[in-house]
């Protein structure tokens, strides 16, 4: 007996030491081979000039830096905005030229592994949260304006970065080698390929690069990682959960994609914030604001023909106005469960025929957010309300209120099942647990934003 | 005191006509500075719904207005009679905050006609010298309707005013109003649509042979871009316009027209809990050097500035320029001097008609301005005066502004005023009513006048403006005659009963009684130095880098709401400054 557990004792400790021994080997093959990737000592092939920083600041627009890298309130691109990922809370860091706590000391070999590459300076990796897996499609032209207008244009600001909340183990860095080992792409110059439309082209390279669209609009895997990077993935921007929303599919699915969307409509949405009869809400609010309401005509059509060339994904399914609830509506027929709230809650700027007003207050027949089978969005924004952001060719901030306080678990069910049920939309019902957990999900995130 | 950067242009107070001049100059590049006493406030979140529409807070208890433990004004019929500070709203509403009173109005947007801004030398030309009573101090704008046209234009395109066009540069529009001055182009929305009492009404003017016409209104009756690129909402008919702010983005408002772009303008800078208590002046009294204002803290700060535009709501206008020592003050025993001269607010009538059940009026399908229907054959002088022996009139207006529970629910005549007895024909009669309502002017006199108050003091120690003012003969007739005609009209509309609230002659100007809460005059515009404190473009006669915005510039009120007036001498002013004050600096007319 007692030379079994002894027999049993040795095991483990041959195991233990086993384990520790390939950790050890796991964890040195990150210090030794981490920091293989680009050239650290590479050096701008040009002088900066102005129109070079002019370029870097445009090209910024596009990867839309300051989305994370500007907090709120704080100095442009000095950092210090939350992201909260699975594990806990990171800080986004200094990226102005401050020498001390920015990265005044970089040289254009540093900065180009950070960013297409996920590599720090001491040959450590990035959080995913920057999205180098999306940088690395970034061409050597616009890489080096971004460096330049990160030198020149953008005023040093004196800002130490924040270590994260992530507690240890889980804290450890050199794990994330292996995550960039296995999901990052290489960086590799673009090729044109002969016969291909150059429009769609330059808009796969924002959409897939500098844009990372994907970064919220693809769906992930068990690593967390995107389930693909480009078109030759069926999951590519097919909507993916951020932030409890669902960051919206941007195929070409009529029902709950951009299918019934124009090529006009996508330049417009990404200008303005709305379309006829759409508004931006969530995570995207910021993009439009920071990033494509930045962007020249003709960037933002190359994006939109880029996404109208995205195949649905599943069965093809059209939407067809159904009159019967409107009608209902008009006559007093309250019957149908949630109706009442929805006219007393909903009905003032979305109407009794669910069409809204254009450009002004969206419709929720046939919106795609609203037939989307993952209902997140729809209960994240009855609980939250939303704002369509002032932007310079549309000043107008028209703003949704908050309902969380009005209406209970059971009400906002019901009245985004009537909203999914009516006017010929059909998407499935809503129960009061998945309000209930929505609302938890939502205060939990607001207690970790408090200071 | 602290002195700050010194600005080219200062705004005193940003509500409706301080965001148009801001705009106007801000866009010229010009580094524009807006000093609001109040908080700043937009639609979202402060006007959101649901809690928009809570009339206790806001209709009530006056959410949106000035508090007036810390400044009002003091009241007294005539001269001789001690004044007593406005301690409750009732007459007028005084505005605070950003957005001034062009959040919390009404929304009702007129046009004046041609002859009110005449009036003196039109009456006088058409019924003789003779016509104008003793003591009564009428004077004409020195700006035509022609000249005012494409401003009143501006103010209207920039709301997405709804409303039908009456006479299109001369050509008469059948269901518009025949008697406006023309007009260059459409409402740039159509009319909203009218209520079932609006209907009624109609029905009965045209059987009288009048021209019933859509009330035009600052509600856009369709989604809206305005110039400025701002967007605005359509209108539902949700009832709550007047002392709130508008949810559904509709109402015209500093908030739903301007501010949004406004704000985009790296020159502007709004700057809130910053109240102007003085224009300082330099040693020859000719020039602004800027204003003095106190802020949240209660510090003193000197704000230098090129050019001073006095943009508050009126009678802090008045009280501003005294405060200041700027013109000189009126004197109603010699009748000299020209600030606080000519105060004027305006009279109505107003009947409530009841009907049987058969006539369901549904009154929380309203609004404050629009949906209902009007005539204007009894207004400024689209009628004989001659035999009849008054100035002015007003318009004769049928529909509803709302249902609110508490200060829009009426109960026949004879109805006691509590118990079940009431509670049982506010229930009956609630679906069944409307309202009737004539809207009149109020000519200036001798004896109507604002200056400071001997005894009362603000919450800074500044004393309050003291407002000296009762009805006259004229206006007793006036509304005699309008409000007969308005009856006749109600009596067509065959109710079942119908109750009115007439001032008859010996009734004094009672500030309890809400009415259309227009107080105008103070510092008016005219064309003689001896006898208005602004020229035409609103420029003070006295300093030349100093312009006064507002319904402080109105020489007697209109029969019509002031607002569209108000806003076009506001872009007229602007136009100027942009056109002609800034390349010369100075006074844009020699007196």
């Amino acid at each position: 007996m007692i030379g079994k557990m002894r027999s049993f004792g040795t095991v483990a400790i041959i195991v233990a030491a086993g384990g520790i021994g390939c950790l050890a080997i796991a964890y040195l093959a990150t210090v030794i081979f981490g920091g293989i990737g680009g050239d650290q000592a590479a050096k701008l092939s040009q002088p900066i000039d102005q129109k070079l920083v002019e370029r870097g600041a445009y090209v910024a627009f596009e990867g839309d830096c300051s989305a994370c890298h500007t907090a709120p309130g704080g100095k442009p691109f000095a950092g210090g905005l939350s992201l909260a990922t699975p594990i806990g809370v990171i800080y986004s860091t200094n990226i102005t030229p401050d020498a001390k706590s920015g990265i005044g000391n970089y040289t254009y070999g540093d900065f180009e592994r950070a960013v297409r590459r996920g590599i720090t300076r001491q040959g450590r990796s990035l959080y995913p949260a920057m999205p180098y897996p999306s940088y690395a499609r970034i061409s050597e032209r616009d890489m080096q304006a971004l460096y330049a207008f990160f030198m020149r244009g953008v005023k040093p600001a004196r800002r130490a970065d924040r270590p994260s909340d992530i507690l240890w183990p889980l804290s450890m860095r050199w794990p994330l080698t292996y995550w960039r080992w296995l999901y990052a792409p290489p960086v590799q110059p673009a090729v044109a390929v002969a016969g291909s439309d150059p429009i769609a082209e330059r808009g796969a390279y924002l959409v897939e690069g500098l844009g990372h669209c994907g970064t919220c609009h693809t769906p992930r895997g068990i690593g967390l990682e995107e389930k693909g990077l480009t078109p030759k993935s069926a999951s590519y921007l097919a909507g993916g959960d951020v932030d409890h929303y669902l960051a919206s599919d941007l195929r070409g699915n009529s029902w709950s994609g951009l299918g019934t969307w124009s090529e006009a409509d996508i330049v417009r949405f990404l200008k303005t914030g709305f379309t006829q009869n759409s508004a931006v809400f969530g995570g995207m609010v910021d993009v439009v604001v920071h990033s494509t309401q930045n962007m020249t005509d003709s960037d933002l059509k190359a994006i939109a023909h880029f996404l109208k060339t995205l195949p649905h994904s599943g069965p093809e399914r059209k939407f067809t106005y159904e009159p019967v609830v409107a009608m209902a509506l008009y006559h007093g027929d309250v019957s149908k469960t949630g109706a009442l709230d929805y006219l007393n809650n909903c009905s003032a700027c979305h109407r009794s025929s669910g069409k809204g007003y254009p450009n002004t207050f969206p419709s929720l027949a046939g919106n795609p957010v609203v037939n989307a089978a993952d209902p997140s969005s729809l209960i994240h924004i009855v609980l939250t309300g939303g704002s369509i952001p002032s932007t310079r060719t549309a000043p107008t901030h028209f703003a949704m209120p908050a309902f969380s306080a009005r209406l209970t678990d059971q009400q906002v069910a019901n009245v985004v099942t009537f909203i999914r049920s009516s006017w010929g939309n059909h998407a499935p019902g809503v129960e009061a647990a998945q309000v209930a957990k929505m609302r938890a999900a939502l205060a939990t995130r607001k207690l970790a934003r408090a200071p | 005191m602290h002195k700050m950067k010194s600005v080219d242009v200062v705004v005193i107070g940003l509500g409706w006509t301080g965001s148009i001049i801001a705009m106007e100059l801000a866009k010229e590049g010009l580094k524009v500075l807006a000093l609001e006493r109040g908080h700043n406030r937009d639609t979202s979140p402060d006007f959101s719904y649901p809690k928009a529409v809570d009339e206790l807070k806001y209709a009530v208890r006056g959410e949106l207005f000035r508090r007036l433990p810390l400044d009002t004004v003091t009241i007294r019929h005539k001269s001789g009679d001690t004044a007593l500070p406005y301690r409750q709203y009732g007459a007028f509403l005084l505005p605070d905050n950003v957005g001034g009173a062009g959040v919390h109005w009404n929304g009702q947007l007129y046009r004046p006609s041609p002859e009110d801004l005449k009036l003196r030398s039109h009456i006088v030309q058409r019924y003789g010298a003779k016509f104008v009573p003793e003591g009564m101090t009428i004077q004409d704008y020195d700006v035509t309707y022609d000249e005012l046209e494409p401003f009143l234009d501006r103010f209207e395109y920039l709301n997405g005013a709804s409303g039908q066009a009456g006479n299109l540069n001369g050509k008469m529009i059948p269901g518009g109003n025949p008697f406006e001055g023309a007009r260059a182009r459409a409402y740039p929305t159509p009319p909203v649509a009218d209520t079932l009492p609006a209907q009624l009404f109609a029905k009965a003017a045209r059987e009288l042979g009048y021209h019933p016409f859509p009330q035009p209104c600052a509600n856009s009756s369709r989604p809206y871009t305005n110039p400025y690129n701002v967007r605005l909402g359509p209108c539902n008919l949700c009832g709550f316009c007047e002392r709130f702010g508008c949810f559904l983005y509709s109402k015209g408002s500093p908030q739903t027209t301007i501010l949004p772009a406004l704000y985009q303008l790296p020159n502007f800078e709004l700057r809130t809990q910053s109240h102007v208590v003085k224009i300082n002046l330099d040693s020859t009294k000719r020039r602004a050097t800027g204003v003095t204002y106190v802020d949240a803290s209660g510090a003193e700060i000197f704000q230098p500035a090129d050019l001073v535009i006095l943009a508050s709501f009126q009678v802090n206008n008045v009280r501003a320029m005294l405060l200041s020592g700027i013109g000189e003050p009126y004197d109603p025993v010699t009748g000299k001097g020209v600030i606080g001269k000519n105060y004027a607010y305006q009279m109505m009538s107003a009947t409530t008609v009841f009907f049987d059940k058969d006539v369901v009026t549904n009154p929380f399908i309203a609004a404050g301005a629009g949906g209902s229907q009007l005539i204007d054959e009894f207004n400024s002088d689209h009628f004989d005066h001659g035999p009849l022996g008054f100035i002015g009139g007003g318009y004769i207006i049928g529909g509803q502004t709302g249902g609110r529970p508490i200060q829009q629910l009426a109960v026949p005549p004879g109805t006691p005023h509590w118990g079940a007895a009431w509670k049982r024909a506010a229930k009956e009669n609630y679906l069944h009513t409307t309202n009737v309502v004539t809207h009149g002017s109020v000519m200036s006199y001798r004896d109507a006048y604002m200056d400071l108050d001997p005894t009362y003091r603000d919450s800074l120690g500044l004393p309050l403006l003291r407002m000296t003012f009762d009805w006259h003969d004229n206006e007793y007739k006036m509304t005699r005659y309008i409000t007969d005609r308005a009856l006749e009209i109600a009596a067509k509309m065959k109710p079942k009963a119908h109750s009115t609230l007439i001032r008859q002659p010996g009734d004094h100007f009672n500030v309890r009684q809400y009415q259309t809460t227009h107080t105008t005059g103070g510092v008016i515009t005219g064309a003689d130095p001896k006898t208005s404190a602004l020229n035409r473009y609103l420029q003070s006669w006295d300093v030349s880098n100093l312009f006064v915005t507002g319904a402080s510039a109105f020489p007697q009120n209109i029969g019509y709401n002031p607002t569209g007036l108000v806003g076009a001498l506001a872009y007229y002013a602007a136009h100027a400054i942009k056109t002609q004050y800034l390349k010369h600096p100075g006074p844009l007319v020699q007196a």
